[in-house]
């Protein structure tokens, strides 16, 4: 029994519904990690000890435990404690954090390396500490650390098919749902793998134009 | 209601780290208009005295008065933050190597403080830095990010910036040390419409020909102390102190 693809087209709607979940999941988190990755690192560094150190646990948590317990825990363990969340809220929170800490590294760096006669000026023309951080230090980290973050948010794409597990549909709980329906797992399996290769594509593309857009001011 | 008659006073600056003493009990008077000098070998303190004027280095000792106001004031660190951002407001500074913002245009860079602390409406803004741009000369370029425009530019890009918040005072700490010979001379007319002008400026510099012909009063440092201060003619022509004469003499042949 090779392989037979014919089969395919006949589910193609979830797969494609798939695909639109996954990508929600994605942008979603990746725009979490992101916002939150700057929150962690500004934290990290500037915070007072009593906020900082909870958040060094929280970091420890989200870098030393594997994401698939971090999603059990948000979806699962947090029922417990009455917090009843969706799954896809749950998974893109997960994620989000997930990768928020590891972003936070990349950022954390970034805005120490950023020239300390930036905060002067800043502080100099009347700014406080605050406003020179947000309008002049943390733009230019972030710019210079675009493209590794970008190589995170394509972690955070292929890592978002954890999210099957706690009954997600994105594209590979659709391809299991297709595989159920036609027992056709290598063809599912593989349009699957081909449409993660696509929407790769399509980010990979997104942060070549943001970096092109950020170089203009180089 | 102020137990001080000069416009910047600088009383009995004494400044530390651990066991180094980098200035050793400096007391400076400066008159609303006027325009001083300091000059010294690197490591004579003169960076440090002027950071200390707006608290980007912290005295350990003495204070720092400007136009009634005592700058480094002691207060519990929340409102000291206020106070200062404050003060700073009335204090331009430029730099060595100009600090302007790279992300920026030269246009945003100028209105970027006046518009998030004075609430400057955009055509306010935009009139603000074009003026502010067009007295430095650089209104050509007004759209221009640092990364497309010469030391010299950004230099005066960076004065703009400072003035646009109409300071009372401007510091200058060797703002043309870190420009090729031939872009100075722009910067230094810059400076001396300031003078023209007649803002109030302390300027730490190396270049003897500029400071003896725009300054009203010349400080001589080394060490951490000022070791003679007077009108240019004066410290330049005719130094008493053998100190300045070796200084003097090293920084003038190797300008000549």
């Amino acid at each position: 029994m090779g392989l037979d693809f014919t089969v395919v087209p006949a589910h193609l709607d979830i797969i494609l519904l798939g695909c639109l979940w996954t990508i929600a999941i994605a942008v979603a988190a990746a725009v979490l990690s992101f916002f939150g990755g700057i929150v962690f690192a500004v934290i990290a560094l500037y915070g007072p000890w009593f906020i900082r150190l909870p958040f060094r646990l929280i970091e420890w948590v989200f870098m030393g435990t594997p994401l698939l317990l971090q999603l059990f825990l948000i979806y699962f363990g947090l029922v417990q404690i009455g917090i009843d969340l969706p799954a896809f809220v749950a998974g893109i929170i997960g994620l989000g954090l997930h990768f928020a800490v590891y972003n936070s590294e990349l950022i954390q760096t970034a805005i120490l390396s950023v020239d300390k006669g930036q905060m002067e000026a800043a502080r100099t023309v009347g700014l406080s500490r605050g406003q020179a951080l947000r309008k002049v230090v943390i733009p230019q980290a972030v710019r210079d650390v675009i493209p590794p973050i970008g190589n995170n948010m394509i972690a955070l794409l292929k890592d978002s098919a954890l999210v099957s597990v706690i009954g997600v549909s994105e594209l590979t709980l659709s391809a299991q749902r297709a595989i159920g329906a036609t027992y056709r797992p290598f063809e599912f399996y593989l349009v699957a793998a081909a449409f993660y290769y696509v929407i790769n594509l399509g980010m990979e593309w997104a942060q070549r134009r943001i970096e092109r857009r950020i170089s203009i001011s180089r | 209601m102020t137990d001080q008659s000069h416009f910047v006073e600088i009383r009995h600056a004494q400044k530390s780290y651990g066991t180094l003493e980098v200035l050793k009990d400096i007391s400076l008077n400066v008159e609303r208009g006027q325009i001083v000098a300091i000059i010294g070998p690197s490591g004579s303190g003169k960076s440090t005295l002027l950071r200390a004027v707006n608290d980007l280095d912290s005295l350990t000792g003495g204070e720092v008065w400007l136009d009634g106001v005592q700058v480094n004031k002691d207060l519990p660190h929340r409102q000291y933050e206020k106070h200062i951002n404050a003060m700073r407001q009335d204090i331009g500074m430029v730099f060595q190597h100009f600090n302007l913002f790279p992300h920026l245009t030269a246009r945003e860079n100028v209105v970027m403080a006046p518009k998030m602390l004075k609430g400057l409406s955009k055509e306010d803004a935009n009139k603000l830095a074009e003026e502010q741009l067009e007295k430095v000369g650089m209104l050509d370029r007004i759209d221009y990010y640092p990364s497309r425009l010469s030391g010299g530019q950004k230099q005066r890009v960076a004065i703009a910036r400072a003035l646009a918040m109409k300071p009372k005072l401007m510091l200058f700490d060797e703002a043309t040390s870190a420009l090729d010979p031939e872009l100075v001379d722009e910067v230094n007319m810059v400076m001396k419409k300031l003078a023209e002008e007649h803002m109030t400026m302390i300027i730490v510099t190396h270049e003897m020909d500029f400071a003896a012909s725009v300054c009203d009063r010349v400080l001589f440092m080394d060490q951490g102390v000022v070791v003679e201060e007077g009108p240019p003619e004066i410290v330049f022509k005719n130094p008493t102190k053998d100190r300045t004469r070796e200084f003097l003499r090293k920084h003038l042949a190797g300008a000549a």
